[in-house]
């Protein structure tokens, strides 16, 4: 047992992190299910998106021959509804929420006729947005993930100039680092940056950190407003012994090194062991055991009823033969000269619901152990507290606090992760619009 | 089993299914496919003299994205030798002696082109002869074809001339491009024809192709109108027929109906309304032949259901129930009702009422479901939200008499009852 990489031959890399949700083969197949749609009023679909889509009308306008205007309905709502129909959870969403659900029937594939509209807007570079003559004033965003760019090209359309400041080489965030490979491609996720870009005014400034080569005051010295877009980054710890060895990654880093390497230089053990069951939990033992692991198991202390992940996302790990072990919660991992060699996990059971509303997880005091060579931690992000308290925000635990965006210091905005502690992407797109819409009150108004 | 055989004066045939005078009827190779397919006869395409077709010679409006919702022909009489189209008349009237064989004709515009037609189809053995007066297009150019149709007059001398010499019985197909087939259908019944038949196509023009802005079907960068016909112009072929059925002097004579039949329904409803029986081609250019397997099964289900031993017995019988609308019930009154548990909120009944209609649909928010139900003292029974409904009896319209006794709209006026209540 050890932590290689390179296991698979490059055709079984490829097959392994194949899109998991192809494209429509052809137009006719795409119409096929379009026409099925209803054309509901005040849509459930609709009404469950959080950006609030107007998905009715973007599927007549596929049926219409009119995929510009289609693209343009989508966009219009949501400028990553091109990675959002191949990111976003639709089962707890739109297509959860679609009436033919009502009917015993399969609800209207809204994501996969999203894809066909803004894929095909992206690839004929279709400039579906004008900006309005320019006002002068000049925004300063940091972090160029879903929030920013949100609020970056809803603020440019308004005539402003919007300069980005982001600390990776690559815009795009957790879309771009940290979602499953078979989910997006890195070219993907370029291609969805360059796009929202091409409306212009919207300049990126790479590998700018705060709190490293910029600072919020400076920012609000040369910019009529700050929009914090930064994020949550920080796994969750465990607190439990053994944790700093080696062997033990955090989910976050793990998926990080799959979207920033190629497949054959991403490390894993043989015996893997995923602690936690959400969306990233999910994201990580089915990538481990894309790359080449003979034996992931992933562990929750709650029982299925409590899981975070949707029903969808936990079949992708079924069928990828990872085993999950319900009411288990990492007490101790075990290893040698180092490196893991054995995780203890103790059996929990159900208790009293706690704040969160769902049924806290109570230890019995009987544990069990696994043997593996690698613990992927998926239990969690946390914000960047001691970021956020060093430059006098005003938080909760790390997540800022806002009124309508805007954080208790003058013109500076946020919205995102950073303030809702680590939702879906098209969460993040919403409160970009949110905190444009701030913005261009404060600066235009004020 | 019902008994569904058929007699249209006297032309027996296993059933009451025949093939329009069409593409599917212009060739032995085809008719014969028919016959053994079930079909109970066939309208031999038009003859006459000699013509010359072009290509493209159909278009069709697609609808929701179902093929064929209307279909377009700009295709003229047959374009084949007169005589192999007599000599394969003959052939397959020898392999299929229990299939009815009309032929359909339309002679140049003199009665000795009509005679002589006439005798040649006669020493054929057919059945029956259908005069071609509702052609719509080229042929009409030509004087004949639907401008015929169009004039009684001129149908009436047309009819007359082939009376004196047709010996087998004659049916006269009516044009729809006129704004009422009664002036044309009195005229030839005076005239001695035999039966009539019912609709030829529309005259129609199916769309403009949006990157050439040339209307189809296309010809070398042009278009001509063609004849629609195929479901969409089944609701006009029935008020058509009715008409016919109701008029004192057409009704005396049997009917063939044409125009949209898809399916054993559209059958039985064309001959509800005073059809002896029907006539089908675009379904038939649509799939094949085969159709007519379940137009037999299903027509015979629902006479068995009903209880009708013969075609005799429904024939017409729904005649009676298309009235003047000085004639209908003012104190009827009913009002739609949404069954919540069979409701998936989609809102379109909501937005058709809202928005088109009398706001008698209550909106109450959900997330993301809203809850819908009318308003009946707004409802004024008019059927929009159930016609717009996706779930089969989500909606209902629920009797509610203004009074028990039927009144007319003239003992309405005469009582002086009140207007306007809604």
């Amino acid at each position: 047992m050890s932590i290689i990489n390179n296991r698979l031959s490059k055709e079984q890399y490829e097959k392994n992190f194949e899109d998991i949700h192809p494209a429509f083969e052809n137009k006719d197949a795409a119409l096929v299910e379009a026409n099925r749609c209803l054309f509901c009023y005040d849509a459930p679909c609709m009404k469950s998106c959080p950006t609030s889509i107007d998905v009715p009308k973007f599927i007549k306008q596929i049926t219409t021959d009119n995929i510009k205007g289609s693209a343009h309905t989508i966009f219009t709502s949501n400028i990553m509804g091109a990675g959002c129909s191949k990111v976003c959870p639709v089962e707890k969403l739109c297509e959860g929420a679609c009436v033919y659900n009502l009917m015993h029937d399969e609800p209207i594939p809204i994501a996969k006729l999203q894809r066909y509209s803004t894929e095909m807007a992206m690839e004929k570079k279709w400039q579906l947005f004008s900006r309005k003559q320019n006002t002068g004033k000049k925004v300063a965003i940091i972090g160029a993930g879903p929030a920013g760019l949100s609020c970056a090209h809803v603020l440019s359309r308004e005539g402003i100039d919007v300069t980005i400041y982001e600390k990776e080489k690559l815009g795009g965030g957790l879309m771009t680092y940290g979602i499953a490979a078979y989910k997006v491609t890195p070219q993907f996720c370029k291609d969805e940056v360059d796009y929202i870009l091409s409306i212009g005014g919207i300049e990126i400034k790479y590998e700018q950190e705060l709190g490293k080569n910029i600072s919020i005051d400076e920012l609000q010295k040369n910019y009529d407003a700050v929009y914090l877009a930064i994020g949550v980054g920080l796994a969750r710890q465990l607190d439990i012994p053994g944790e700093n060895m080696e062997g033990v990654i955090d989910a976050i880093s793990f998926i990080y090194d799959i979207r920033n390497s190629g497949f054959n230089k991403v490390s894993v053990g043989d015996k893997v062991a995923v602690i936690g069951m959400g969306m990233t939990a999910i994201d990580a033992a089915t990538q481990a055991k894309r790359l080449g692991a003979s034996e992931v198991t992933m562990l929750y202390r709650r029982t299925k009823e409590e899981m975070p992940c949707t029903q969808v996302e936990l079949d992708i790990a079924m069928l990828d033969a990872c085993k999950i072990i319900w009411l288990a919660a990492p007490k101790e991992v075990i290893g040698e000269n180092g490196k893991v060699t054995h995780l203890v996990a103790e059996k929990m059971k159900l208790g009293e619901p706690d704040a969160s509303g769902r049924c806290a997880p109570v230890a019995t005091g009987e544990t069990f152990t696994l043997a593996v060579d690698m613990v992927i931690k998926a239990a969690g992000q946390t914000p960047y507290q001691s970021l956020v308290t060093t430059n006098n925000l005003e938080n909760q635990n790390g997540k800022l606090k806002v009124n309508h965006s805007l954080t208790n210091l003058k013109g500076v905005f946020a919205g995102g992760d950073c303030v809702n502690g680590g939702r879906e992407v098209v969460d993040a797109v919403q409160a970009g619009k949110d905190g444009a819409k701030a913005i261009l009150d404060f600066i235009l108004n004020v | 089993m019902a008994d569904i055989r058929s007699n249209f004066l006297g032309i027996k045939s296993p059933n009451p299914f025949w093939l329009a005078s069409a593409p599917p009827t212009d060739k032995k190779i085809n008719v014969l496919r028919a016959f053994e397919a079930g079909w109970g006869g066939v309208v031999w395409k038009t003859l006459g003299s000699q013509v010359k077709n072009v290509s493209s010679r159909y278009s069709a409006v697609n609808y929701g994205g179902h093929k064929i919702m209307g279909f377009n022909n700009i295709e003229l009489i047959s374009d084949r030798p007169l005589e192999i189209n007599l000599k394969e008349i003959v052939e397959c009237l020898k392999l299929f002696p229990d299939r009815a064989m009309i032929v359909s004709l339309m002679a140049d515009n003199d009665k000795n082109s009509w005679h002589e037609l006439i005798k040649k189809v006669e020493d054929t053995g057919a059945h029956g002869l259908e005069l071609n007066f509702g052609c719509p297009h080229g042929m009409t150019e030509r004087g004949m074809g639907a401008s015929v149709g169009q004039d009684p007059e001129i149908a009436k001398m047309v009819v007359e001339w082939v009376m004196e010499k047709a010996t087998i019985p004659v049916i006269t197909k009516l044009t729809p491009n006129v704004h009422s087939v009664i002036p044309t259908g009195e005229a030839v019944v005076e005239a001695g024809t035999n039966a009539l038949s019912l609709i030829n196509t529309i005259q129609s023009v199916t769309g403009v192709d949006l990157d050439t802005l040339v209307p189809n079907p296309y010809v070398a960068g042009k278009s001509v109108f063609g004849g629609y016909c195929g479901p969409a112009v089944k609701p006009i072929a029935l008020k058509f027929l009715t008409t016919l059925a109701q008029n004192e002097a057409t009704k005396k004579i049997p009917i063939s109906g044409i125009g949209g039949v898809s399916t054993w329904k559209d059958a039985v409803e064309f001959m509800l309304l005073g059809a002896s029986n029907v006539q089908v081609c675009t379904a038939a250019m649509k799939h094949g032949f085969r159709i007519v397997e379940d137009m037999i099964e299903g027509m015979n289900n629902w006479m068995d259901e009903k209880g009708f031993k013969t075609l005799n017995d429904f024939i017409g019988k729904s005649v009676d129930n298309i009235v003047h609308w000085e004639d209908l019930d003012i104190n009827y009154h009913h009002i739609a009702k949404i069954n919540q548990d069979k409701c998936i909120h989609c809102g379109l009944c909501y937005i058709a009422c809202e928005d088109t209609s009398h706001q008698a649909i209550d909106l109450a928010q959900g997330k993301p479901y809203n809850t819908y139900s009318i308003k009946d003292e707004e409802c004024v029974g008019c059927n929009l939200c159930q016609l717009v409904c996706p779930v089969d009896s989500c909606i209902t319209m629920e009797e509610h008499r203004v009074a028990p006794e039927y009144i007319n709209w003239v003992e309405y006026q005469k009582r002086g009852l009140p207007l306007n209540d809604h």
